[in-house]
């Protein structure tokens, strides 16, 4: 299968998928760090997830529109601003689903499931009949357009540093928040011992629902960055559930360090077999290797070792 | 504690009465067309049911049923369609004798794994045996590792996810993203005409008894007890003595051939089998319509499932955008506000002003069941 390459092409192809898989990796990052926190830290699963997401990309939509009519001198930053409408937007939203629903069901986990499901059909067809059906894009500024030749070869996409970027940057975020400030120790407590941690005095409740909220944010920010490199439907949020679910459950629940590694690993392996299988073969072939590898060691590539 | 008989007085008159609106009061009120479309919602009664055992009774579960019903359909599918491509059917195609989607995609011959449906005693063996195998693997693998809870969901899901994009990546060996269509015969029948939809309606309705009434023994069963067992408390019924993994493995098979049935009696009922009935969307469905019914009663599930695929029949067809919010509703509602589902209320609200209206004195107090896991 590698006969009909000379080496340097076949270094070259290596190169591009690779990087391909780096940007596969810098989306996967992003979607699953809220679910990490939300689902790692708290136990719930969040079904509308990916819902969440779109919301902060239609905000981005609505910004970038926005900014072209009224403010055109500052477009080529609007998407900073839009970032942070997107993180407000969609963890209030959060704050209220945890407060209206998600708060009445924490001891019924499969509830929690089908009820955010539920959510996530709603909010859908809240999008449909908001902004249509269709596929919308955003306009990128100029200076994200274009790719960056890096030799003869190998070419990388401006956008795609973008996001890259991006993902770094929000995982330093979530690292900070998570381990260096008050709300990630106070979190971490109540995954610890949630009893335990309300006697000496933490409010679970509150902690409880701003975790939700930010975890909802972070896939707000998620999306917005995702309409950088590709449009956003109703429906698009569906699409990633199944995968982000994995990436979390395969880097083992609760542990950021293999969220990240699962996400890097999956998205290499698909990335790399998409070139020499069709990309739905790909994905199979990964998806069945992940499933195959939970089955063999279901806590996950990394699993933090707890008394509960 | 309920009474030992296989069926007690008030579920007798559950059963019958079921009965008779499947059997009698359906087919008299509804022309051919709807009788038609109402055996199609049976067939997910089957799924709902095995439903009710694995998650009402057994605290498992499963967002891939999908997976079990779409296997079945496409046995009983794989036979019909090998039967309506005879040589003299597909005579225009470059290689007759094939399905046409397969000569449409290059295909020369058949591939080995087609060949036993030629026969339709293994084809009506395999809409059992391939589901429950596969459910088999699933459940010894997960099962014995003590993998419960919501990563079951999660990986079941994933493999809704898995073999619906492997369906319609194969184009050539599965028919794609159209299924395999354009199904005619079964064994020279025509499963076309409407005699043929009525009688198939009845022969699914026997069916759906037959599975109802098995489900029911394991209900009754020691099994049934110890499900709900291990559903509650399953350290305790492990240090009882009991291999938990394989009660929960034989309860999960059973439910997979249930969906495996009722998939093949869609297709027969339906004449198309396609990867949309398989995926993450119906599987999570098929939940729903066991969570209508009530996820611990077995006839509940029969009507959820009538009932949510009659309302989204009738919604989607006048007002498609409220569908959807109506079906989003309807999953947050059961879950915080009728957890047992129609059954609940039933026996908690209806059963017993009925009872006071006619002047008897309400039956014993004893919860159907226990109330869902909390």
């Amino acid at each position: 299968m590698f006969a009909d390459y000379s080496m340097a092409e076949l270094g070259a192809i290596f190169a591009m998928q690779g990087f391909a898989g780096l940007i596969l990796f810098s989306v996967f990052v992003l979607m699953a760090l809220g679910l990490a926190i939300i689902f790692g830290q708290m136990g719930v699963i969040n079904m509308a997830h990916g819902e969440f997401m779109i919301l902060g990309a239609y905000v981005t939509y609505l910004m970038s529109n926005l900014f072209a009519d009224y403010m055109p001198a500052l477009f080529s930053i609007y998407f900073f601003v839009a970032m942070i409408l997107a993180f407000i937007a969609s963890g209030l939203l959060g704050l209220f689903v945890e407060w209206a629903m998600i708060r009445h069901l924490y001891k019924r986990p499969l509830d929690t499931l089908l009820a955010t499901w539920g959510l996530s059909l709603i909010l859908q067809q809240t999008y449909r009949s908001v902004f249509g059906a269709r596929e919308v894009g955003v306009s990128i500024p100029d200076w994200m357009m274009g790719s960056l030749p890096l030799t003869d070869l190998i070419e990388v996409p401006i956008n795609g540093i973008f996001v890259m970027v991006l993902a770094v940057g929000i995982s330093l975020a979530v690292y900070i928040m998570m381990f260096r400030s008050r709300w990630g120790k106070q979190v971490r407590a109540i995954n610890q011992n949630r009893v335990m941690a309300g006697a000496v005095g933490i409010n679970t409740e509150w902690t409880d629902r701003l975790t939700f909220g930010i975890g909802c944010g972070v896939a707000g920010v998620a999306g917005s960055a995702f309409t950088m490199i590709g449009s956003t439907g109703p429906t698009a949020g569906q699409l990633y559930i199944v995968d982000t679910f994995l990436v979390v459950v395969f880097g083992g629940a609760g542990s950021l360090l293999g969220t990240i590694a699962s996400a890097f690993s999956i998205s290499q392996a698909q990335s790399i077999m998409e070139f020499f299988l069709s990309g739905s073969m790909a994905k199979v072939l990964t998806l069945l290797v992940v499933v195959g590898i939970l089955m063999i060691r279901p806590q996950g590539l990394f699993s933090l070792k707890l008394r509960k | 504690m309920q009474s030992s008989a296989f069926l007690s007085r008030k579920e007798m008159i559950g059963f019958a009465l079921l009965a008779a609106l499947i059997f009698i009061v359906f087919p008299m009120m509804l022309d051919s067309f709807r009788l038609n479309l109402f055996g199609k919602y049976l067939t997910y009664a089957f799924v709902a049911v095995g439903l009710a055992l694995c998650w009402g009774a057994g605290g498992i579960l499963s967002l891939g049923q999908g997976v079990f019903f779409g296997l079945g359909g496409y046995c009983m599918a794989m036979f019909l369609k090998l039967e309506a491509s005879t040589p003299e059917n597909t005579s225009i195609q470059s290689t007759p004798g094939i399905p046409d989607f397969m000569d449409w995609n290059q295909l020369t011959e058949l591939p080995v794994w087609w060949q036993p449906f030629y026969s339709l005693p293994l084809a009506l063996f395999a809409v059992v045996a391939v589901p429950v195998v596969f459910a088999f693997i699933i459940g010894v693998a997960m099962f014995t590792r003590r993998v419960g809870g919501v990563y079951f969901a999660i990986i079941t899901q994933a493999f809704a996810a898995i073999l619906t994009i492997l369906i319609i990546g194969q184009q050539g060996y599965t028919g794609g993203v159209n299924g395999i269509t354009d199904l005619r015969t079964l064994l020279g029948w025509d499963i076309r005409t409407d005699e043929a939809k009525t009688t198939l309606y009845f022969v699914n309705g026997v069916l759906l008894f037959a599975v109802l009434f098995a489900a029911q023994y394991v209900r009754k069963s020691k099994l049934g007890r110890l499900l709900i067992a291990m559903r509650d408390q399953e350290d305790r019924v492990r240090f009882s003595g009991y291999n938990v993994a394989n009660f929960k493995i034989f309860i999960f098979c059973l439910g997979a051939a249930f969906a495996g049935i009722g998939g093949a009696m869609f297709t027969l009922q339906v004449g198309f089998m396609s990867p949309t009935l398989v995926g993450i969307v119906p599987s999570i469905e098929m939940v729903i319509f066991c969570a209508v019914g009530g996820r611990l009663s077995i006839l509940g599930a029969v009507y959820g499932a009538l009932l949510v695929n009659w309302a989204k029949t009738t919604f989607s067809e006048s007002f498609p955008e409220l569908w959807l919010f109506g079906l989003g509703g309807l999953f947050i509602a059961v879950v915080m506000l009728f957890p047992n589902g129609l059954a609940g209320v039933w026996s908690e609200k209806i059963e017993p002003r009925l009872l006071a209206l006619l002047g008897k004195a309400p039956a014993d107090k004893s919860a159907p069941d226990g109330a869902p896991a909390e």
